[in-house]
């Protein structure tokens, strides 16, 4: 499960995107990105609107629907009005009908070991972002020790995209950069280190992190180095 | 013992759940003088409680409420964000690995190692979802008692003053606060980690169904 460098230049198309017919090749982009077998973006809306990408084989997801395995699904029902990470290994699977389900599932290749982000989107949309793997569950434990809060923000970037081509969509109320985050992005972006960034706005350096992840969730960033980039090439800040 | 539960999980415990609500009646309406909605059944409940929140609560030995708090994401309406934008810097603060940490209530009679274990389940979600700060907003009395335990918060904006005063702060986790708290608290981590696993599931490698 190697890292790969390009995993900016996959988010800056992800943002780039406009139509929803570009998110299946981003998600296989970014699995490749990540190393690992599978990536899937699901998501269902109050209304029953149901949207979905990914790199799970055709035949996996026609036995998926036939056996209407959403209902014995342990990775449905355990993230189902929640909003922590689940790693598939805490989940129940005790039940017979969920043993089966997990063998049918790794008879078509689906992995041994997954990791599923539930988000809460506006107005009760509900989106499963997942991701699995075949490996040892030390070799998996680093991964999403390493990855996971990576994996956390795309989730919700893919969400925040796929959100953008539904018909009756509100407008985002969070995107705008506040006064004191533009501050902190365009002197990061003039060179400063963290504690001049800090001193020079008479913040801790503690509430500075804050300010950087904030905007670094609104500018659909993984690095303060590519929110920077983003920032510039939006305009919103001028150096 | 500490309980994490969701919104729609507290049915399973009532007597627990009303326990809290009314304490929180307590501490916010009665001792804070808070304009906060009591219910004919003394429960305090906001519309906060309705986005089926993560509650962590101090479970006392004989089933009763010793203290609680509740969690949300900031990437939904949270309180620091539609209450409290203002004390913050005039824009939503909102990231998946941001939550926000409100109702922080303790019972009448609670002692300060109620708190700290609070505090200590605070420590294990964020070691264990990947959430890198918790905002938080709390009243002035709060403050002492964060400092007790030591974990205080770094506080982001004020309003009001004397006993009035509310403030909206912030939690980073650092091994050093949650061994503090643990000590405070009178739990081993193992223990800790006990009744965060028996909430979530564990992952203790080679046990699970998935590696069988």
């Amino acid at each position: 499960m190697k890292v790969d460098l390009n995993l900016d230049q996959v988010l800056s198309d992800l943002d780039a995107a406009t139509a929803l017919d570009a998110l299946q090749n981003i998600i296989e982009r970014l699995r490749d990105a990540f190393g690992i077998d599978h990536m899937v973006y699901h998501w269902v809306d109050s209304g029953g609107e149901q949207y979905g990408c990914g790199t799970y084989s055709q035949a996996w997801v026609q036995r998926y629907i036939e056996q209407s395995y959403l209902r014995v699904d342990p990775v449905i029902t355990g993230c189902l009005q929640r909003f922590h990470p689940v790693d598939w290994k805490r989940l129940d699977w005790s039940s017979k009908a969920a043993r089966a389900f997990l063998r049918d599932a790794l008879e078509h290749g689906v992995g041994n070991q997954g990791y599923s982000i539930p988000i809460r989107g506006p107005n009760g949309q509900f989106a499963l972002f997942t991701i699995s793997h075949d490996c040892d569950d030390e070799t998996w434990a680093e991964f999403t020790c390493l990855r996971g809060r990576d994996l956390i923000l795309i989730a919700h970037y893919f969400n925040r995209k796929a959100l953008e081509f539904e018909p009756a969509r509100k407008p985002e109320q969070c995107s705008a950069l506040s006064p004191r985050e533009v501050d902190t992005m365009t002197l990061l972006a003039m060179g400063y280190n963290r504690a001049q960034v800090a001193e020079t706005l008479s913040i801790s350096e503690h509430t500075l992190r804050v300010y950087i992840e904030s905007a670094r969730y609104k500018l659909g960033a993984l690095n303060t180095t590519h929110a920077i980039a983003r920032a510039m090439s939006r305009g919103l800040i001028v150096v | 013992m500490l309980r994490y539960l969701y919104a729609n999980q507290l049915n399973q415990y009532p007597k627990l759940a009303s326990a809290m609500f009314r304490d929180r009646a307590d501490q916010f309406g009665t001792r804070l003088g808070w304009p906060v909605e009591v219910d004919h059944r003394g429960e305090e409940r906001d519309c906060y409680d309705r986005l089926d929140p993560l509650y962590v609560i101090w479970e006392r030995p004989d089933g009763g409420h010793g203290g609680s708090m509740r969690f949300l994401p900031t990437t939904g309406p949270v309180m620091v964000n539609d209450v409290f934008g203002h004390l913050t810097g005039g824009a939503p603060i909102t990231s998946p690995l941001i939550w926000e940490c409100t109702r922080f209530c303790l019972a009448r009679d609670a002692g300060p190692n109620v708190a700290a274990a609070l505090m200590l389940a605070g420590g294990e979600i964020m070691q264990q979802f990947g959430i890198r700060h918790f905002v938080g907003v709390f009243d002035a009395r709060m403050v002492r008692i964060y400092r007790a335990i030591g974990s205080s918060p770094e506080v982001l904006g004020s309003q009001g003053e004397g006993r009035e005063r509310i403030s909206v702060g912030l939690w980073e986790f650092s091994r050093e606060a949650r061994d503090r708290v643990a000590r405070r608290a009178g739990i081993p981590p193992d223990l800790s980690r006990l009744w965060f696993d028996r909430a979530f599931g564990g992952v203790a490698p080679g046990q699970s169904a998935l590696s069988a």
